[in-house]
């Protein structure tokens, strides 16, 4: 018989108790028990950047973490940052640069990028581009997500000089 | 697919980690990052029966500078290594190294005891370690030792690693001043290296030569030092000899073993790499 063991853990904001088989992934466990079906799977072994989530407010592999260790530890999925104000700007940014297709890759995508933007500091394209490589984009040829994680990084980073926090 | 069955263990100490380690030997795996571990047991490459988890062992997770050494623990991420400003400073090959490996999500979960222990022979950071002269620090029930970088790395995910022992951190000397290059061949960037050379400079005393550790990655079963190649580079002073380096460098990693694949285009690779990672140090090549 699996084992199982006991979690809590914080999920998009609220506390959570769950008793998970030891062997489940974060991110089938998040789909499967948890009814959060934001956070693709593709390849399960942590190429295609689809299963791409924060936990503790780091993007990480979904597919590359047992649901076991989130035990103590606080998750974010693409729900939660739908939620979010403070990533409010990423989101109206892929919409309104076109930054998806099909949309498979994006709850990944957004992940990578939030943590990306957390600390902005001015990027060239091809830097901002090396930042997502380990997401992967079957539909858009990346210039139009490079777009909008450009143009939220230009936003936020006048909006810092303008409240004096840069030089 | 999905990872199979095993029992799942989570100590809160070295101490427990090393005993369930006795109990179970071959039997267990460790699980650090997961980051190589976790796609082995999804692809079900590896079936241990029992899983040892040690992220609750914070004592293994941080970077000390002490008498000389910097000791980085085994449980440090790459991207808190990456973050570290006296990395830079101190260590500046570990800092031109780690971009390349993988992507930010793997680096914020993948630590530096991880790549090690598993030893592949494309990884950036056991190459780097032969480059620095580190030792590898590991623990037993039976105790702790430490093993110099160049005789921890046996062959193909093979290392000096008992099945009972657990790695605790890697030590770096550190030498003063030093100059570093680190260049990569691979598909994409984040890709495991088809070749790859890294060097480490000590500018020569009043009178003496330079002295250079070069290592080389990503051709053999396992990361190499090429010592022939140091010894001439410290000899030769003008960039015209840049030729009997590259000669020496192919002979080097001949001598050590079977290249993988097809050995003269990887040869030029090879030859490519440590040309470029050559060309970092300043102010002159050579
Ligand atoms: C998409 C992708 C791309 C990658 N690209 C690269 C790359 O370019 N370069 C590169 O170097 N790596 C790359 N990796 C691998 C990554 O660097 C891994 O993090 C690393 O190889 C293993 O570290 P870990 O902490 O994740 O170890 P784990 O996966 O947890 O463990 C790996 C192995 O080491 C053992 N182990 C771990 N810690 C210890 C310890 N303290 N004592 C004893 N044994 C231990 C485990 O039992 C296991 O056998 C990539 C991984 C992925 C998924
Ligand atoms: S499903 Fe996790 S990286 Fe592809
Ligand atoms: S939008 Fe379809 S994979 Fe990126």
């Amino acid at each position: 018989m699996t084992e199982m063991t006991e979690i809590t853990f914080t999920l998009n904001g609220e506390t959570v108790r769950r008793s998970v088989p030891v062997r489940k992934n974060l991110v089938d466990f998040l789909r499967q028990d948890m009814g959060l079906t934001g956070s693709h799977v593709g390849c399960e072994h942590g190429v295609c950047g689809a299963c791409t989530l924060l936990v503790d407010r780091r993007a990480v592999r979904g597919c590359l973490m047992l649901a076991a260790q989130i035990d103590g530890l606080s998750v974010q999925t693409v729900e939660g940052l739908a939620q979010d104000e403070a990533v409010n700007d990423l989101l109206e940014a892929f919409v309104a640069r076109n930054a998806l297709q099909c949309g498979f890759c994006t709850p990944g995508m957004l992940a990578t990028a939030v943590e990306l933007l957390r600390n902005p500091r001015p990027m060239s394209r091809a830097e901002i581009r090396e930042q997502i490589s380990g997401n992967y984009c079957r539909c858009t040829g990346y210039e139009a997500i490079v777009d909008a994680i450009g143009t939220v990084l230009d936003t936020r980073l006048a909006n810092m000089q303008a409240d004096g926090e840069v030089a | 697919m999905k990872a199979p069955r095993f029992q799942y263990l989570r100590p809160d100490s070295v101490e427990e980690a090393v005993a369930m380690l006795a109990a179970h030997g071959d039997a267990a795996q460790i699980l650090a990052g997961g980051q190589s571990l976790m796609p082995m047991l999804n692809m079900r490459v590896a079936s241990p029966d029992v899983v040892i988890d040690i992220n609750r062992l914070q004592a293994l997770a941080g970077i000390a500078f002490v008498d000389g050494w910097c000791t980085v623990g085994a449980l440090t991420r790459y991207a808190d290594i990456m973050a570290d400003g006296r990395i830079a400073q101190h260590l500046p090959l570990l800092a031109m190294a780690l971009p390349y490996v993988a992507h930010s999500a793997i680096r914020n979960r993948g630590t530096i005891g991880g790549s090690l222990a598993l030893a592949d022979p494309a990884a950036e950071m056991p190459a780097c370690a032969l480059a620095l002269g580190a030792e590898i620090e590991l623990a037993s029930q039976a105790g702790r030792r430490r093993v110099l970088a160049q005789d921890f790395f046996l062959g193909l995910y093979e290392t000096a690693r008992q099945a009972e022992e657990m790695l605790i951190a890697i030590h770096y000397p550190i030498v003063g001043p030093v100059q570093c290059g680190f260049y990569e061949i691979a598909r994409r960037h984040g890709d495991f290296a088809l070749a790859g050379a890294a060097v480490v400079r000590r500018p020569a005393p009043a009178g003496g030569l330079p002295e250079y550790r070069i290592a080389a990655f990503g051709l053999l079963d396992r990361p190499i030092l090429a010592t022939r190649t140091a010894e001439i580079c410290a000899n030769v002073q003008t960039a015209e000899r840049m030729n009997d380096v590259l000669s020496a460098f192919e002979a080097d990693i001949c001598a050590a073993g079977d290249i993988q694949g097809d050995a003269r285009t990887r040869l030029i690779w090879a030859r490519t790499a440590l040309q470029r990672a050559l060309e970092q140090l300043a102010p002159s090549p050579l």
